[in-house]
């Protein structure tokens, strides 16, 4: 690279960067929306806090204290709430919800079911909400899977006989009348099994009389092990079966041999 | 010494031809003479080698791996690419190395005489029967007859006049209802807001009428016909798991979490989507199915365990002729 | 002095006095025309699959008895299979060159329908047709339809959980034709879903034998017919005429075009093997008939069937208490068949409308025959929204377009717009002729104009 060339790339480069910090400094001054804070936050996570957030934010739906709204009224903001009761949610579905990003809703009367958005508290929020929400009943605590335990093969078993019906095999996600079912890969262990023992929106949910931790623990390893499936035919095409071999078929095989066919026929010639 | 001729007489076989073309070219031509392209001859040479680089690829690819580890990108690149190579060499051959002629001749027609002809032979050949309307008819039914001779074994396939077959079900009064690994289900262990897969005892869990889906629900909110009031002890439904329309498995249980904004409980087959209602006893409120899901009444026997109060109430499967009439239900 | 040509040829004919009959055989015209090797894809395609099927086969294990699997894909370590899936499995995994056999078969299939597809496109589109060649029309057609099967066939053999499901549904689907579906799907399976051991290997040798060999007796009397009445043609010069077909002759000409064809098209579907992976059984695993696994797919060729299945609405048609029409046999059954009865009538009911009956050597520019060309477009589109739909969950979870949308969307899209396109293909081919035309006169005027000056010129 010439002397000009380097100092010109130079100046492009700062550019750029100047552009992308500009940008996120202001993303970043916005104001993030909707949620109500209170004016002075204590620098740990606290009941007290938790308490202030979910009055601000989640009381228009779920009730004072957890007590759910199961007929919708006008809460804050003209908001039409209903919601259910969070008493014995515990620490396991405020924890799952909140760092899913699907609460507080994005748009109240989404349809349909919640839909996951960017999380909008920061830890310490989060931290402080668990708490409270916990502290309204005996709900069960925040699940600790150890997947290193499971068992792959225990694993595909399982999640065929409970999970592939909706979720698909390779957790790809997949339809269920009334919902989109969300593929599974980007999900932490923690997730995963906060999400069997909760069954949030439409699904079931399965409780560990049915599928015991250690079993659990198996499903995680497999759901984690789909991320990176053993591809050993070649690419794998998005691991969803036939609708992308078809697409291969035509798009890819179909126009090389018209090539071929092409490059070995005629074109038309008029004479 | 045989041998060493064979290989002299391949030897000199290009001279030789070289030689006889002198005197041939007198003859008249019926491939055109065209010139000769050396570049095009270089090019099918250098798609030969390639092919044979590609091809030797191969097998070593195929020679220095074990199976376990062998590469199939590299497989499909080399075996491919030679077929590719070999495939350009032919291209250029056809192209540019051989004479291309366009020739042009007269499109096959019909051939009006013949076909008289073959009309005559077959009309004259019959002139010393008599009775041909006779012949002809017996002839024809000899012909069925042992046609339908034939082809009688092929009966043996399956049983075509006995569809009994798709009436049985292994499930009557008293058997117990057991998972996947034969251990009975306690009714205190179904719970709500799940679904489980249920099968009869000691009988093959493949067969088509086995499998149930298993879900419980709030008593208070069943809706059963009046017939069924007793066939789910606590709420606890049972239906066949294979779906009424193509048979594949209800795999797929639909459960609100918060009932007033979400949809209803269903039962959802994911190859079409027909979706049941368990409230109701297994009608169908969305997609393709014609057929409510088939219902198995339940009992609770004194060990707390599941069992079938009964067959179900309608055939399992997908729908045929005689889907709907009042199933006898031989037990095997 | 041996002469390695004269020698040989000198040797057959003394014995077979075939001379005549090859010299005739290299002296036989060959299209030259692009469109025209559509069809010589299909035959190349067909020859991988053969040669890659009997591979498979002395691998294949066809039978259904249960079985532990023990090898190195560990999500199935332990698991029970059928001897199908576990043999299966390991041609994938502990066979050398094996997944790539199994890949490239796979892919042979789905290509070959596919060439097939765009084959009879080319045919439809240019009138080829037509008398004298109704015949290999409705042979091709014959052989689309048993290719179907055989692809349907060669996938569900192998018993993991998609075909499992397929399987399922090809059984729902025969025991919903009217009054006799029951029998004869008993008769087929032996016994209700899954079917009696013995299914399995009256599925292995229908597809490793008895419809191959059909295929191959069908495209032999395909090829005959075509080489009885020679290809057609497009006036692309004076030469090209209803009466004189030009083309290159098989030797040497046509010779090294075809094997380089042949050649490409083996190729392209060994690099599918080697490169795209198809049909991960081992990833699907094994099928019991209560399993089930969302978004649950055909394999392409089929997935008109699947969108048909899915757009029905909910009701069987009933006499009393005999169900006359079960549900599946709309999508399943019927529409394939009204697909195939509507392309297998065609030259007839074309002959009847136009009322031409003659013998048509020069094929067709799709413009030059608007009213077929706009019907062929409608009928396409009619098939191909119906195909789309079979993919509408799969839309669903991409695009977040809702089912039920797409539901609604599509029930009366497949109406609308192939009645839409119908009318605007019409006019556009009308629209293009008229152009051609415009084009011709402008020439034949340019021309004339031409001579007269060139006249004037010589007259002074």
């Amino acid at each position: 690279m010439t002397c000009r060339g380097w100092i010109k790339f130079r100046s492009v480069a700062a550019l750029t960067v100047v552009v992308a910090l500009g940008t996120a400094a202001i993303a970043a001054a916005q104001p993030q929306s909707g949620i109500v804070r209170p004016t002075y936050e204590p620098p740990k996570p606290s009941l007290k806090l938790g308490e202030q957030l979910y009055a601000g934010n989640c009381s228009t739906c779920h009730g004072i204290a957890g007590a759910g709204i199961t007929r919708g009224r006008l809460g804050a903001g003209h908001v039409l709430g209903e919601g259910p009761p969070l008493r014995n949610v515990g620490a396991q579905g405020a924890d799952f919800y909140l760092r899913m990003g699907f609460m507080p809703l994005r748009n109240i009367y989404s349809q349909p079911g919640p839909q996951r958005t960017r999380v909008l508290f920061t830890n310490k929020e989060i931290e402080s909400m668990v708490m409270y929400v916990a502290s309204l009943g005996h709900g069960p605590g925040i699940p600790h899977p150890d997947p290193a335990k499971g068992n792959l093969s225990t694993g595909l078993q399982l999640f065929t006989d409970h999970c592939a019906g909706c979720h698909q095999v390779l957790a790809r996600g997949g339809f269920v009348t009334g919902a989109l079912v969300p593929p599974l890969q980007t999900l932490t262990d923690r997730q995963i099994a906060q999400a069997v023992r909760i069954g949030p929106y439409l699904m079931p949910r399965f409780s560990p009389k049915q599928i015991s931790n250690a079993q659990l623990d198996s499903i995680i390893k497999y759901v984690q092990w789909t991320n990176r499936p053993d591809n050993r035919g070649g690419w794998g095409i998005g691991n969803v079966g036939p609708i992308p071999e078809g697409l291969v078929a035509w798009w890819i095989a179909a126009p090389l041999l018209l090539i071929a066919c092409a490059l070995i026929g005629r074109r038309f010639k008029r004479s | 010494m045989r041998a060493l001729r064979w290989l002299l007489a391949v030897l000199t076989l290009g001279r030789l031809a070289r030689r006889r073309a002198q005197p041939e070219s007198e003859k008249e031509r019926i491939v055109p003479k065209g010139t000769p392209e050396r570049g095009a001859e270089n090019l099918v040479l250098l798609f030969f080698m390639l092919t044979m680089i590609f091809a030797a690829g191969f097998l070593f690819v195929y020679a220095y791996f074990n199976a376990s580890s062998m590469p199939n990108e590299l497989l499909g690149i080399c075996i491919g690419g030679a077929m590719a190579c070999l495939g350009g060499a032919f291209l250029v051959i056809g192209k540019r190395l051989v004479v291309t002629e366009e020739l042009d001749e007269d499109y096959p027609g019909e051939n009006p005489e013949e076909q008289e002809e073959v009309v005559q032979i077959i009309h004259e050949s019959g002139s010393r029967i008599t009775r041909k309307r006779l012949l002809i008819g017996a002839g024809t039914a000899a012909a069925g007859a042992l046609g339908a001779a034939s082809l009688a074994p092929a009966v043996s396939l399956g049983p075509i006049w006995d569809t009994g077959a798709l009436d049985r079900s292994p499930w009557r009064r008293g058997r117990r209802v057991v998972d996947e690994t034969e251990a009975p289900i306690r009714a205190a262990d179904v719970l709500e807001f799940t679904f489980y897969t249920g099968f009869p005892e000691g009988a093959p869990k493949e067969d088509i009428a086995s499998s149930l889906v298993i879900i419980r629900v709030n008593p208070a909110k069943l809706k059963l016909p009046p017939v069924r009031a007793a066939w789910a002890p606590h709420g606890i439904l049972a239906f066949s798991k294979i779906c009424t329309h193509a048979g594949c498995a209800i795999g797929l249980y639909r459960k609100p979490t918060f009932t007033p904004v979400e949809p209803n409980d269903a039962l959802v087959c994911p190859c079409h989507y027909s979706t049941f209602d368990p409230y109701t006893g297994g009608t169908v409120i969305y997609g393709p199915a014609g057929r409510p899901l088939p219902q198995l009444p339940l009992e609770i026997d004194s060990d707390g365990n599941l069992r079938a109060a009964g067959n179900f109430s309608a055939r399992v499967g997908p729908g045929w002729w005689n889907v709907r009439s009042k199933p006898t239900f031989g037990t095997d | 002095m041996i002469d390695p040509v004269r020698d040989p040829v000198r040797f057959i004919d003394e014995r077979t006095s075939a001379a005549p009959l090859i010299k005739k055989a290299m002296r036989y015209l060959f299209p030259d025309h692009w469109s025209f090797l559509l069809g010589e894809v299909v035959l190349y395609s067909f020859i991988v699959l053969i040669a890659t099927g009997i591979y498979l086969t002395l691998f294949f294990v066809p039978s259904t008895a249960h079985t532990i699997y023990h090898g190195p894909y560990k999500p199935l370590d332990g698991q029970t299979v059928s001897d199908a899936y576990k043999s299966a499995v390991n041609l994938s995994f502990s066979v050398k060159a094996g997944l790539l056999m199994r890949q490239t078969h796979h892919w042979a299939a789905d290509v070959f329908i596919a060439a097939m597809a765009m084959h009879l496109m080319r045919v439809f589109f240019t009138g080829a047709f037509r008398k004298p060649r109704e015949l290999i029309w409705l042979i091709g057609l014959l052989l689309l339809f048993t290719s179907l099967l055989e692809g349907y066939l060669g996938y569900s053999l192998v018993d993991d959980l998609l075909s499992g499901m397929g399987l399922a549904i090809g059984y729902g689907v025969g025991l919903s034709i009217p009054v006799i579906g029951g029998p004869m799907t008993l008769a087929i399976f032996g016994a209700p879903f899954p079917g009696k051991p013995e299914f399995w290997s009256r599925m292995f040798i229908t597809h490793v034998l008895l419809i191959p060999l059909l295929l191959a007796v069908l495209i032999g009397l395909h090829l005959s017919l075509v080489a009885a009445r020679h290809h057609t043609q497009f006036k692309e010069s004076a030469r090209h005429t209803e009466r004189r077909v030009v083309g290159l002759p098989t030797f040497p000409a046509q010779t090294p075009r075809s094997i380089a064809l042949l050649l490409f098209t083996a190729a392209v579907l060994f690099l599918l093997g080697g490169l795209i992976q198809i049909n991960p059984i081992w990833q699907w695993g094994p099928f019991e008939p209560w399993l089930a696994t969302n978004g649950a797919q055909p394999d392409w060729y089929l997935g008109w069937l699947i969108g048909a299945l899915r757009l029905m609405p909910s009701f069987d048609v009933t006499v009393g208490h005999f169900t006359l029409v079960p549900n599946p046999f709309w999508g399943g059954v019927l529409f394939p068949l009204f697909v195939l009865a509507v392309l297998a009538a065609f030259p007839w009911v074309e002959r009847r409308l136009t009322g031409d009956r003659r013998v048509h050597n020069l094929a067709d520019r799709p413009r030059n025959a608007p009213n077929r060309t706009a019907f062929g477009v409608a009928f396409l589109s009619w098939v191909f929204l119906i195909f789309v739909f079979g993919a509408a969950d799969r839309i669903f979870v991409l695009w977040g377009l809702s089912y039920d949308t797409q539901l609604f969307m599509f029930r009366i899209g497949i109406w609308v717009v192939p009645l839409v396109l119908f009318f605007v293909v019409r006019r556009v081919c009308r629209e293009l002729r008229a152009a051609d035309l415009l084009e011709e006169d402008q020439e034949r005027a340019e021309r004339a104009v031409a001579q007269r000056e060139g006249a004037v010129r010589a007259g002074t």
